[in-house]
């Protein structure tokens, strides 16, 4: 039987090298939010002829509009973030545009959001974010109630959780700085969505050990522990495998509209195989344990 | 085959016949015969204005003036023509907003106009000084003021809009083809409009929208019942003529949101949801057949049962199809395999002690199916808490992801224990698939 529990200070190990970048880049850079949450005006401009970005940057700069945000977004497609304009202003820049470029505009996408709006939606954000955490938390004080020391399972959750979550946002964070990727209401239901699958393959993997330590397998914590693992890692693997398929599909083939998502899911769904199978269990064993690693790994009892 | 097997399969395959006729296209019941398509992918424009209570008459409650508001804008809205709008009202700790909804809609600037503008509409005469000449501001344009005149009941009153009647229609001049927008007064607007036109005979009359000045015709002659406003283009002169019907709004309106999406690029997001949705079935179909053998192609035939009673669902609630909303259903075929790979591992481990394979069945049904309910309620409470966060800020991406993924997981927790365990009884009823190794369980 492979010995999961026995590495754990390896898995401990390749979590950190994950966690501590990503949380020094969400201290330094923090996230790049999207109109959604820092208003502004954000479109998609469809030339029907070549146009270089640069062309396109400078436009812009005469037009007054020298904090524009432009990224190439496709053939003849560039994305324009502004701070927030009026609609008569959109309807001025867009023939300013066309005359200046000589070329017809298709907007075929523009979202504008007023400070007023995006003020509300961070703070409902946040709302969300807390009513979701203390749902989960009543969860699994729930769903650990028959455990022999339920606080102690809710708590190795609640890390795991933790866990998945920072690892996202984290790579949302250095995204955001390395390629421009902005966050949005999205983004937001993608991790809140990763919150309830996450918890999910914990509690899977904690009944196992659990109903191990009901039938006395071992008399080793760290055997019972790893046996539980052991036997999810079928289920883990599995579903994960099928869940990872669908939304790599949507990642690729999808379309633009919910990267964010779908992006977020993808993330936080093979971060949270990794962490029920490499980090929650194993949490519970340097609870009992410490962090010293076994010196004979008991494999003869399967 | 157990007792009450029979029963429950032809139900089933009763249930699966008439949901796979309604998502027939053109198919369905209660007049539910197509999908309901989300902005996002039939293209349109979604428009959030905040109301200004603050400028509200102080004799008006709140409320009534909100629900006047919404009911002015659906009347624009409907009179332009727009198929299928929405238009709601968010109250919340911020203010109060209305939503609108245009799918389809072409010309969006236009759109704007119509639905944003107060609409207040005004007669003005000329100010003249006591010598008789036209008063100059500073710029030496004359200035206007409204006209009043005496009401039926002798009181004094502003010749405005609101004693137009709902029939207003833009007609081209015979002459010169030019748009105008005819109007007529009800009773108590003609008995002003007639001293009006008497005091301004071979005067200007101003007509104002919205304190600008549209046109300023001469009054030709005393007028009481009729009129006609010049000076439009035909698509403004289309707007007045909807807004006039539609009464002004109340209080002054702030566009506080927009998202517009091009009616292609709504389309293209549909087929690419489409084909991602097609492929990452195929693959965790071919992976699950691959993997438990008979027990996964019996999950796979209970994947397309879910499959076809989850679109047969979204199209007879009907559910708002959005391309996140394509997306959660998506990942909810992904999810949905879990029961059954949990059952099927479960399976395996029965028939690994050497129960028999029904018993090994009716076990591993029954030990997995605390772990399938657990594992869904975490899913349920992310979904309550986005569907309640999406409804906060009118956000129909936001909902349409709860809600679908909310549908679906449900769904599949049907699909997976009840329609999985009746084929599998089924098949072993019948006698076939006995060997173990069909479940994945190598030969010992």
């Amino acid at each position: 039987m492979i010995d999961l529990v026995g590495k754990r200070n390896w898995f401990f190990l390749i979590s950190a090298i994950v966690i501590i970048p990503g949380i020094i880049s969400l201290a330094v850079f923090g996230l790049k939010p999207g109109v959604d949450f820092s208003s502004g005006t954000a479109m998609t401009l469809n030339f029907d002829k070549e146009v270089e970005l640069s062309q396109l940057r400078q436009e812009l700069t005469d037009l007054g509009y020298d904090r524009a945000v432009v990224q190439p977004a496709g053939e003849g497609e560039f994305f324009i973030r502004l701070p927030e304009i009026s609609a008569e202003e959109t309807t001025k820049l867009k023939g300013s545009l066309e005359t200046g470029l000589d070329t017809t505009i298709t907007v075929s996408s523009l979202y504008s959001v007023s400070p007023i709006v995006a003020a509300g939606t961070v703070r409902n954000t946040i709302i969300a974010v807390v009513v979701a955490s203390i749902g989960i938390l009543l969860y699994i004080s729930w769903a650990f109630r028959k455990m022999p020391k339920p606080l102690r399972w809710g708590t190795c959750a609640v890390i795991a959780l933790m866990h998945d979550l920072v690892v996202v946002i984290a790579v949302f964070s250095i995204l955001g700085w390395a390629a421009g990727m902005e966050v949005d209401a999205l983004f937001v239901t993608g991790v809140l969505a990763v919150v309830g699958v996450s918890v999910n393959n914990i509690v899977v993997v904690f009944d196992r050990i659990r109903e191990n330590l009901k039938r006395g397998v071992s008399r080793d914590f760290e055997v019972i522990a790893n046996y539980g693992i052991v036997e999810s890692l079928g289920r883990s693997l599995n579903t994960g495998l099928a869940t990872l398929f669908v939304i790599v599909a949507l990642y690729l083939l999808g379309g633009v509209t919910t990267h964010t998502l779908v992006l977020a899911l993808m993330i936080g769904i093979a971060t949270g195989i990794y962490s029920s199978l490499c980090i929650a269990g194993q949490l519970l064993v340097v609870w009992e344990k410490g962090l010293s690693s076994r010196k004979k790994i008991a494999t003869s009892t399967a | 085959m157990r007792r009450g097997n029979t029963p429950l399969l032809i139900f089933i395959l009763v249930l699966f016949g008439f949901c796979l006729w309604v998502i027939w296209p053109g198919n369905g019941i209660f007049g539910r015969n197509e999908f309901t398509l989300g902005l996002d992918l039939k293209g349109g424009s979604h428009l959030v204005y905040s109301i200004d209570l603050s400028k509200k008459d102080p004799a008006q409650s709140d409320a009534d003036v909100i629900d006047g508001v919404k009911q002015k804008i659906e009347r624009r809205v409907n009179a332009y023509g727009v198929t299928e709008p929405i238009v709601q009202t968010i109250r919340n700790e911020r203010g109060s907003f209305v939503l609108v909804q245009l799918p389809g809609v072409k010309d969006i600037d236009q759109a704007l106009k119509l639905i944003g503008q107060t609409a207040e509409l005004d007669f003005r005469e000329l100010m003249i000084d006591s010598s008789g000449k036209a008063v100059l501001d500073e710029n030496g344009k004359e200035q206007w003021t409204i006209a009043k005149a005496k009401g039926s009941d002798g009181q004094e009153r502003e010749l405005a809009g609101k004693y137009l009647k709902p029939n207003a229609q833009v007609n081209l001049t015979q002459q010169t083809n030019e748009p105008e927008v005819a109007f007529e007064w009800n009773s108590e607007g003609a008995v002003l409009f007639e001293q009006v036109t008497q005091r301004n005979l071979q005067k200007p009359l101003g007509i104002f929208l919205d304190n600008q000045l549209i046109s300023a015709p001469t009054v030709q002659a005393v007028i009481k019942e009729k009129g006609v406003i010049t000076g439009l283009n035909l698509d403004e002169a289309r707007t007045l003529a909807i807004q006039l019907n539609s009464g002004s709004l109340d209080v002054p309106l702030a566009l506080v949101e927009r998202r517009d999406i091009g009616a292609t690029l709504g389309e293209d997001s549909l087929k690419k949801s489409l084909m991602a949705g097609i492929i990452g079935s195929a693959m965790v179909v071919l992976f699950m057949i691959a993997y438990y053998r008979f027990s996964g192609l019996m999950a796979c035939l209970a994947l397309v049962v879910f499959v076809v009673l989850n679109l047969a669902i979204f199209k007879l609630i009907p559910v708002v199809l959005t391309l996140p909303g394509i997306a959660g259903f998506i990942v909810s075929i992904g999810m949905g395999v879990d029961g059954n790979v949990l059952v099927a591992e479960r399976l395996k481990e029965e028939l690994r002690r050497g129960r028999t394979l029904g018993a090994a069945i009716e076990e591993g049904f029954r030990q997995s199916w605390s772990a399938i309910f657990d594992a869904n309620v975490t899913v349920f409470i992310a979904c309550a808490v986005l569907y309640w966060l999406g409804n906060t800020f009118g956000n129909f991406l936001v909902i349409g992801f709860a809600t679908t993924l909310f549908i679906g997981t449900a769904l599949s927790m049907f699909t997976q224990v009840v329609v999985t365990r009746t084929f599998l009884r089924t098949v072993v009823g019948l006698g076939m698939a006995k060997s173990p190794g069909a479940y994945g369980v190598a030969k010992q």
